[in-house]
């Protein structure tokens, strides 16, 4: 059964100088136990798009559409009722551990008002709680450490407290936002490596939001490629890194440096991430493109079902046999 | 498949055109034309330089508009100024008499001065000396700025009004006196915002070339550190101007400030509330409103100044 | 803490020994004595005077003794003009006054000033945001010497509500006027340093985690964005204290309250060093002493502050 179902989620803002929109009719399945990848640049709205389902945008942010959880719509929900979702079904981490943990509270009170709130346990029941999570995601002397302030751990330590604090309630999706992108290359796979085990372990489903095509090679059934907002690749990661079907994602995976192949340079996709607040009139890549042709500037492309493909859809004008 | 730029890319698109030609436009504006752009649409500074310009004119020019001066006394109306003492066209008394019988007019033209005088001199003082320590001691760095700093500090914990008052007594009250105490005593602020700024612009990347290149320090100083002190200067120089003025009128509103025959804001405002419940209320209204809407005007512009500056500030 | 509390005792205290020194110096330039009058006093009965006080003694002996004296019996010494006063009797008549006007004013602008920012943060562009943010730019050009005459002329003279001036034992008609007078601009700028603070701990990452995480908003503003809200309120405090003890001289005298402030700002005028010499050690070392418990406070909510 499909765990989550997003049916052309748009997120838009509203600013001073008009309506920005940041995510742009996306669609995708989540499976129990399965981990989705959403790779992007900064400025790509994968972000936005996480923050659009669980409810947590800007003030001056509208998101439409549709998702659902288990059959149940939760787009726009009232907070009392995203509050029980929250936590409880989908747990998010963030980019930087250091600013995500609130500097002011021990890490103790931060995790245990989680049960507190969402499990009506005791403070005391609470914390042991934590102190068994913290176990679980290797933090040595868990209960030394957990009546500790958060700048007295390290960024990897931090992260794996953000982790434990998300996995208290035993939620279905763990939403990851760049999850190791402040952290030390080092580091970063011990985080990774950590998400796998736990996966196996609890069973949730992961949506993995990062800019690192090689992180997402690692670990993600599926993938989908963003880019100013809209999808332009969507499938399965194993068949995307085998045979990308738009420029984009060719351009993204040339830049991942390879030890198995003999190249003079790494290359990189010249010019900036597009700026939301000035989109061109068609495709969003087509200033970085280098496949554009005169209905890529005036025409913005459908995603639609690759040729030859089973599961691949892709959001571009030139046919697969021209960009070859 | 060849990599290219994004100049090269598709040359002839408009779009590209038109972002070429933005970028140039960008590029052209100075960030002092830019700060003018900002200040001039926003409404409230606007309004309030009218306004300031108004009072300017008032204090300089206002003593032509009417036949009598602040000096001399109506013993008609002294005695019975309740009476008699209210303001009037006919006699060309606009603002009425004060409570010893002179046109309130003229006096609150005088006030005007001197209060406008205290507050742009002090905060010239005061900027003065903050800036020159506050650039020297994030300048020099090291053991002379902690020395430096450290006297800031102490010197921030000493309740400046008693230090005012002190020297006002002991050296008399003056209005010179009035003038230095003032600026003394509020220079404070002024070094550490100078000192911050200046301990930033000292570490970018521009000056450490100008640095590496064999650049004379005193031509770092005065073609790097100086323009880039600027902005913040002028912003609490404005902002400093209203201070002045509301310490020059508490001194003054307790009589340890500006003395007879002169006047200011303060005193002013301290004998209309001294006379309100004679019945004379024009007393206090006029000066009042003159201080209220000048100080507000002040403040304005210097919020104004610092959106136009420092645009992150917010 | 203890070793927190003694390097800022460290600081303290030279504070304190500067300000006494440099006004006992500063003293002794000022122009006349002061028996200094308008009919000269004969040389022998000035003498005798200047004796009976210690003044003929050189300046550092005469600092000694006095600074000797207020460390020792708490004694300020006599003053000058009024010859059957000691300082000492006008602290204790003064004081109570001020301290109770003045206590009521910081509670009430720090509370009305806090709940009022933090409302309007809450409800960001509401009508209780707009009537704070215009109330904060109002008080701007609101100090004490422009509220108090505002006050009496509509409390007092127009409405009779209000006793226009007086202390008589600090009864609440009496106290109204002052307090809102003294507090109101302390209020203002504490609500709009509230409200700036918590805007911008509410767009913090933490903030996101806390409602990422369903907490209902009451817990997220009260127990997550509270304390780091309250961290820039808290290093105000100490400039609005000075800025109240300043303000006291003017609540003295429009209201007549008869507060240490009356008694300052007459010593001013009569050139009654002892008086004011007393005070401003007095309130001097009261307000270095708050900073420091304003430190104390600021290391105790902020935990990356090592104590």
């Amino acid at each position: 059964m499909t765990l989550l179902e997003v049916r052309d989620l748009t997120v838009t803002f509203d600013t001073p100088d008009g309506t920005v929109t940041a995510v742009d009719r996306i669609s995708f399945d989540l499976r129990r136990g399965e981990t989705l990848g959403i790779v992007g640049e900064s400025g790509s709205g994968k972000s936005q798009l996480v923050f659009g389902i669980t409810g947590l945008l800007a003030s001056n942010g509208r998101v439409t559409g549709s998702a659902r959880l288990m059959g149940q719509e939760i787009l726009n929900l009232p907070d009392a009722k995203m509050n029980r979702i929250r936590a409880e079904k989908i747990a998010m981490i963030f980019q930087d551990p250091m600013t995500s943990l609130n500097p002011y509270l021990r890490v103790s009170d931060q995790m245990a008002e989680v049960l507190v709130h969402h499990r009506g346990l005791s403070k005391q029941a609470a914390i042991a709680e934590s102190v068994r999570l913290l176990d679980a995601v290797r933090i040595p002397e868990a209960k030394a450490r957990v009546t500790m302030y958060p700048h007295e751990f390290s960024g990897g330590m931090r992260q794996r407290v953000m982790i434990a604090m998300s996995l208290l309630c035993q939620p279905d999706i763990l939403i990851a936002d760049e999850p190791t992108t402040a952290l030390d290359v080092t580091v970063q796979a011990q985080i990774m490596k950590l998400l796998a085990e736990l996966q196996a372990e609890y069973g949730m489903a992961i949506i993995l939001i990062t800019h690192d095509l090689g992180v997402v090679a690692g670990s993600c059934e599926e993938t989908l490629v963003m880019y100013g907002g809209q999808v332009m690749e969507q499938g399965t990661t194993e068949g995307i890194f085998a045979g990308p079907t738009h420029p984009y994602t060719m351009g993204l995976l040339k830049a991942v440096p390879r030890l198995d192949r003999e190249t003079e340079k790494l290359e990189t996709i010249p010019g900036n991430p597009p700026n939301m607040m000035n989109m061109p009139a068609g495709c969003p890549f087509v200033p970085r493109c280098d496949f554009a042709e005169e209905r890529c500037w005036s025409e913005r492309p459908v995603l639609t079902r690759a040729e030859g493909y089973e599961t691949r859809t892709r959001a571009c004008h030139r046919s697969l046999e021209e960009l070859k | 498949m060849t990599n290219s730029g994004l100049g090269s890319l598709n040359p002839n698109q408009p779009k590209t055109a038109a972002m070429a030609e933005r970028m140039a436009e960008v590029k052209g504006r100075s960030l002092w034309a830019d700060a003018r752009r900002r200040f001039l649409r926003n409404r409230a500074a606007m309004v309030s330089l009218v306004v300031l310009i108004a009072v300017l004119l008032f204090a300089f020019f206002g003593h032509y508009l009417t036949p009598w001066d602040n000096e001399t006394i109506d013993w008609n109306v002294l005695g019975n100024v309740r009476e008699k003492g209210a303001p009037s066209f006919a006699t060309r008394h606009y603002f009425g008499f004060d409570d010893s019988g002179r046109d309130l007019y003229s006096r609150v033209v005088q006030g005007t001065q001197i209060s406008l005088m205290v507050g742009v001199v002090g905060a010239a003082i005061a900027v003065l000396v903050g800036t020159v320590y506050g650039a020297i001691a994030g300048f020099v760095g090291g053991r002379v700025d902690s020395v430096m700093m450290r006297f800031v500090d102490l010197a921030m914990s000493i309740p400046y009004m008693f230090v005012l008052i002190l020297l006002l007594v002991v050296f008399g009250r003056s209005v010179t006196m009035l003038f230095v105490g003032i600026g003394l005593t509020a220079w404070l602020d002024m070094s550490r915002i100078v000192r911050g700024q200046t301990l930033s612009i000292k570490n970018k990347e521009f000056i450490e070339a100008a640095e590496a290149t064999g650049v004379p320090w005193f031509t770092i100083i005065r073609r790097h550190i100086v323009p880039n002190l600027l902005g913040v200067v002028v912003v609490y120089a404005t902002l400093l101007v209203p201070n002045m003025i509301l310490t020059e009128s508490f001194i003054s509103f307790l009589g340890l400030g500006v003395q007879e025959p002169l006047t200011s804001w303060g005193a002013l405002i301290s004998e209309g509330t001294r006379t309100m419940s004679y019945g004379t209320l024009w007393q206090l209204f006029f000066p009042l409103s003159f201080f209220v809407v000048s100080i507000f005007a002040f403040f304005f512009i210097g919020d104004g100044l610092r959106d136009a500056l420092d645009p992150k500030d917010r | 803490m203890l070793s927190f509390i003694l390097r800022r005792l460290a600081v303290a205290i030279p504070t304190l020994l500067v300000l006494v020194v440099a006004s006992f110096y500063l003293m002794q330039f000022a122009p006349g004595g002061p028996f200094t009058s308008e009919r000269p006093l004969p040389p022998q009965v000035l003498a005798n005077i200047e004796a009976k006080y210690g003044l003929n003694e050189p300046t550092w002996k005469q600092l000694v003794n006095y600074v000797g004296g207020i460390l020792t019996e708490f004694d300020f010494g006599p003053s000058y003009k009024y010859k059957d006063r000691t300082v000492n009797d006008i602290i204790a008549q003064g004081f109570p006054v001020t301290l109770k006007y003045g206590s009521i004013s910081f509670v009430v602008a720090i509370l009305v000033g806090g709940i009022l920012g933090i409302a309007a943060a809450v409800r960001q562009n509401s009508w209780l945001d707009y009537f704070a943010v215009g109330l904060t730019i109002g008080a701007q050009v609101l100090p004490n010497f422009v509220m108090a005459p505002i006050l009496i002329l509509i409390f007092t003279l127009w409405l009779g509500w209000l006793p226009g001036g007086g202390w008589n034992g600090g009864q609440w008609q009496y106290l109204v006027m002052p307090v809102i007078a003294l507090s109101t601009s302390y209020m203002a700028s504490i609500a709009r340093l509230t409200r700036s603070s918590m805007l911008e701990v509410l767009r913090s990452n933490f903030i996101r985690t806390a409602r990422a995480k369903g907490l209902p908003n009451h817990v997220i503003i009260w127990r997550h964005a509270l304390k780091p809200t309250l961290l820039p309120v808290v290093s105000y405090l100490g400039p609005a204290f000075v800025g109240m003890v300043t303000g006291s001289f003017i609540i003295d005298s429009i209201f007549s309250t008869g507060g240490i402030g009356y008694f300052y700002v007459n010593a001013a005028f009569n050139r009654d060093y002892a008086v004011m010499m007393g005070l401003t050690i007095l309130l001097g070392s009261m307000t270095i002493l708050f900073n420091m418990l304003v430190d104390i406070l600021y290391a105790w909510i902020d935990p990356k502050i090592r104590l």
